[in-house]
């Protein structure tokens, strides 16, 4: 067992102090770049607390989609088959309802200002 | 660098302009290995010109596969230009003898091409409700070029556009159900060849675009140029990763389809928007695709950056648009 902070801890201090301290000195080409690595810490952040909990659901509902196991590449390598191959499509009652939320819980991580993901969010959360 | 390539150019000049005495202010604006774009002030007695050099530089002759090669996007700049469609002065082709590789000298129009001031600044508020109606002209205006004169270019269907995308993003060797999905649902409905082929721009959107508090001012590269269904180009402007958050205006963020439409119809020509949309699904994908492959290139270097790695993880973004056309929730 490793020792505490987590890694999600170190990342965020490490992303605030350059996004508070650094950032604000930064001028030209290089505050644009500085900014990109501010957000990829910050996507690590919201993977590495978002992650086990999306994939175990994920799991889950492909293995019931699919009445197989596997690990969740070999689940998805299945579902992608199938979907090429026309066995299972959007009159899959299940299908559209597991990719709506496999792709939110994606961009959750990945882009969560994303402007169709907060309209899909309200839509559903509000 | 910047002394070299004036010295280069000043060689050149009064080949393209008669009377210009030389050049300076040369700043590279962007460029890979093998094409660059660089802009310069002709200086000229009567008062200096403004002006791009877009090149392949000595040595880097060939295009990648898709791309139409430097000629014939100065033929097709210089086309649009007669034909009084918004589109730079080609001033000067290189020329073997001029040795500075492959390639043009247009002149420089001002503007704005970054979608983010475009949709936001106050300086473009009286230009944006505009805008969708005036591409829809200006894309009726390039369809409507006269092909006899054309160069030499690819010619791509929707058959071919969909075996590519799939292609590509069969060797990320990647599972992606929606790209998945979306391959399916356009193979289901593939037109093939439309009944009119035209010149299609290719790369119709944001970035492209030089806009000014007065409205579009130039279409810019032609990169991607081919012959084709002109629906493509109406298509991809309103992909949703080039509305910059402003998703309730699918053209380019500014703008509805009916403007779009009704200024192409204006123009003469007709729309077809099942087909319009066909391509818009289209265009998602090949973002999507497009971002895979920069992760790819991330990976296997040698540009390395983080700018890269981070466009890989937008391919979701293109996933939640493709579920929104094809799978919308109630």
């Amino acid at each position: 067992m490793q020792d505490e902070p987590t890694p999600g801890e170190l990342i965020k201090a490490v992303a605030d102090f350059l996004r508070n301290e650094i950032a604000p000195v930064i001028k030209g080409h290089n505050a644009f770049k500085l900014r990109v690595g501010i957000n990829a810490l910050d996507l690590v952040t919201r993977q590495l607390a978002l992650q086990p909990a999306s994939d175990a659901a994920e799991t889950a509902r492909l293995r019931q989609l699919l009445g197989a196991d596997g690990s969740l590449v070999e689940l998805n390598l299945a579902l992608s088959e199938r979907i090429a191959k026309g066995e299972v499509d959007l009159q899959t009652p299940e299908l559209s309802n597991h990719l709506w939320q496999t792709t939110m819980d994606k961009l959750a991580v990945d882009q969560p200002n994303y402007a169709s993901y907060k309209r899909e969010f309200e839509n559903k959360n509000g | 660098m910047n002394e070299m390539i004036e010295a280069e150019l000043g060689r050149c000049v009064a080949s393209w302009v008669p009377g210009a005495t030389g050049v300076g202010g040369a700043e590279k604006l962007s460029g890979g290995a093998s094409q660059e774009t660089w802009s310069f002030d002709i200086l000229h007695p009567d008062g200096n010109i403004g002006a791009i050099l877009r090149r392949a530089p000595p040595g880097y002759g060939a295009s990648p596969s898709r791309a139409a090669g430097l000629d014939a996007e100065a033929t097709l700049m210089q086309l649009a230009h007669a034909a009084g469609l918004p589109s730079p002065e080609v001033m000067g082709v290189l020329q073997p003898q001029d040795q500075l590789g492959i390639g043009f000298v247009m002149r420089r129009i001002a503007g704005e091409t970054i979608a983010r001031k475009i949709l936001r600044d106050a300086q473009f508020a009286g230009a944006r409700p505009l805008l969708a109606r005036r591409l829809g002209e200006v894309a009726a205006g390039i369809h409507g070029l006269d092909a006899a004169k054309l160069p030499e270019l690819r010619t791509m269907s929707a058959t071919k556009e969909i075996a590519d995308l799939e292609r590509e993003y069969r060797g990320f060797n990647w599972p992606r159900p929606v790209f998945e999905l979306a391959l399916r649902w356009l193979r289901e409905r593939d037109p093939g060849q439309s009944d009119e082929v035209t010149l299609v721009h290719g790369d119709f959107r944001h970035g492209n675009l030089i806009i000014g508090p007065d409205g579009l001012r130039a279409v810019l590269d032609w990169e991607l140029a081919h012959l084709g269904d002109p629906m493509e180009d109406l298509g991809w402007i309103c992909v949703n990763s080039w509305r910059f958050g402003e998703i309730d205006k699918p053209v380019g963020g500014f703008g509805s389809r009916e403007e779009l439409f009704a200024g192409y119809e204006a123009a003469g020509r007709k729309v077809d928007p099942d087909r319009v949309m066909f391509w818009e699904v289209m265009g998602t994908l090949r973002w999507g695709v497009m971002c895979c492959g920069m992760m790819q290139r991330f990976r296997a270097g040698p540009d390395h950056s983080m700018e890269r790695a981070m466009i890989g993880r937008r391919s979701s973004e293109t996933e939640i648009d493709l579920l929104r056309l094809l799978a919308p929730r109630a």
